[in-house]
């Protein structure tokens, strides 16, 4: 069965400057369907962002491949949309900018001006930043920064969408209202979704599945676990709900049980 | 999350301000005038009271301010009158040292900015060129003109190189060092986005490394206008370089001084004025 997104036997090796490889990642299978919500979890320094990077296509994996509805992933594209950790917003342009030179670019030959403009606009209405167009990304908050973010992607129609800890830098009460935000969009839009996280209840709240990776060097998935939670799920009624709660115990036994952070990493 | 707070404090102050009343508001903003431009005047009072004190007596040998303004008084009535050869008035000395100026720099903002990219970008570049620059650099401005007359063997195109080779240096290693600088995320922006070499350098390099550049610049723009005045004194024509060496000559001490305070005041309005440039062109740059 050929799987819309499917990441086989990769593994990466860094060449260290003394001249011993470094392996980070090894032996990574991992098939993902359309409109699927996959959370890699796991310590720092596992390897999730490298995986991350290969699946955008910013890195090169040294074994092993991605595939995308049967293409191979070489390169960096639109279609592998990517939200970074710290937003990466360029500061010279405004909200609306930041959005529009990625329309331009993605959807330059097949809309018209007035589409393009329309459809920037559409996206930051998505996220909620349609009041704020013409401020510059250092005029607005960290939150607001990651909706931007958020837009930029999405506006890329891109058939993965690609989270790089999105909310790490945020703080708890924010990091929450984009979690709906995400869940939101995903019920309306479908994405494929693979995201990055070290938050387990994050992990439980937005995902299908929970893929958690062992320690590094040479990570690799560790188990995966399926979250069979009904959807459209509600943080606060999911709080007292045992299964949530058992979904929750696993990944928690997973990271602090069985794969401790190793003790230079914490 | 803070720059919320900060956003709704401003607004409140803003919302606060705009309902007062204009007398008030008024009163305000000639009061936050008054209180930058009054401490520097002051200071200058006191300054040229000591000036004054100090060079009254009978045997001082430079002239008290009082008697510099007496001596120039027809220098600073009128700058503008033109009695043919060298006898011209300080504008037209400050407008052809300018002039030099102007060429010399913009030919260095030029190239300097072009061998910035180049060095910033190529790794190869950068291993072979960075030295040189680091030793050429050192090279006191004056140390030039002698080569430069010799290959021009004319005075314009020599005082010209000299400013262009003065002001070149610091443009060119801090466009070097703004490029380098780019953020890695901003790369990975245009690798998702598949932007192409030329939108790459105009929409993300150009923009990221401006404040960068104009560091550079108002740095040689200040550079330029040092090498400017010592090279007109060597050159001689037309130019408030050789004007200075030309009262020295004539032993009109006053004179001399009535042209550093033109020159002080030049050189400060062209690092405004590159400032204000900066500022206007890579106004949302700095993060």
């Amino acid at each position: 069965m050929s799987a819309y997104l499917s990441i086989d036997d990769v593994g990466m090796t860094f060449a260290s400057a003394q001249g011993a490889n470094f392996v980070a990642l090894r032996d990574i299978d991992l098939k993902i369907a359309a409109g699927e919500f996959v959370a890699l979890i796991g310590h720092s320094g596992c390897g999730k962002s490298t995986l991350l990077n290969i699946i955008a296509g910013l890195l090169r994996a040294s074994k092993g491949g991605v595939l995308l509805q049967g293409k191979e992933v070489n390169d960096p594209g639109p279609d592998r949309a990517v939200v970074f950790q710290n937003h990466s917003l360029l500061p010279w342009l405004s909200v609306y900018d930041n959005v529009k030179l990625a329309v331009d670019k993605v959807h330059g030959k097949t809309k018209s001006a007035k589409e393009r403009d329309d459809w920037t606009r559409h996206n930051l209405a998505l996220v909620g930043m349609d009041q704020a167009l013409t401020k510059r990304p250092n005029e607005i908050s960290g939150g607001m920064k990651q909706r931007v973010g958020i837009a930029r992607a999405l506006a890329m129609e891109p058939k993965v969408l690609l989270l790089d800890e999105p909310f790490g830098a945020l703080d708890a009460l924010t990091r929450a209202t984009l979690q709906d935000t995400v869940m939101e969009l995903h019920a309306k839009l479908n994405n494929t979704v693979i995201m990055i996280t070290h938050d387990v209840d994050e992990a439980v709240l937005l995902s299908d599945r929970v893929v958690m990776m062992t320690n590094g060097p040479a990570a690799t998935i560790g188990e995966i676990l399926d979250v069979k939670l009904p959807r459209p799920r509600n943080r606060l009624e999911l709080v007292t709900d045992a299964e949530y709660g058992r979904y929750r115990q696993a990944i928690l036994e997973f990271l602090y049980a069985r794969h401790r952070a190793p003790a230079h990493a914490a | 999350m803070k720059m919320e707070t900060i956003d709704k404090t401003a607004l409140g102050l803003g919302a606060a301000r705009n309902s007062a009343p204009l007398l008030p508001k008024l009163k305000n903003a000639a009061r936050a005038i008054a209180s930058r431009v009054l401490p520097p005047l002051l200071f200058l009072a006191l300054l040229i009271g000591i000036w004054e004190i100090a060079c009254s007596q009978p045997n001082a040998s430079l002239p008290p301010p009082s008697t510099v303004v007496q001596d120039t008084w027809m220098l600073i009535s009128d700058p503008f009158f033109d009695k043919g050869n060298l006898d011209k008035g300080l504008f037209w000395h400050l407008a052809s040292s300018l002039k030099r100026v102007a060429i010399g720099f913009s030919l260095a903002a030029v190239i300097g900015i072009g061998l910035g990219v180049l060095i910033g970008q190529s790794t190869l570049a950068f291993r072979g060129l960075d030295p040189i620059f680091q030793v050429l650099r050192t090279v006191p401005p004056l140390a030039w003109l002698p080569l430069s007359l010799a290959a021009f063997r004319a005075a314009d195109p020599s005082a010209i190189f000299v400013i262009t080779i003065t002001a070149i240096w610091p443009i060119i290693l801090n466009t070097a060092v703004g490029i380098r600088n780019i953020p890695a995320d901003y790369r990975n922006v245009a690798r998702v986005l598949q932007l192409n070499g030329f939108e790459y350098f105009f929409k993300i390099m150009l923009p990221a490394t401006v404040p960068f550049m104009f560091t550079g610049l108002k740095i040689g723009i200040g550079l330029s206008w040092l090498a400017i005045v010592a090279a007109e004194m060597l050159i001689g024509g037309v130019g408030i370089g050789f004007f200075i060496w030309d009262a020295w000559n004539s032993s009109l001490i006053s004179e001399i001084i009535l042209a550093l305070i033109y020159v002080g005041l030049v050189g400060f309005m062209l690092d405004r004025l590159i400032a204000f440039i900066g500022s206007r062109v890579g106004g949302g740059a700095a993060q």
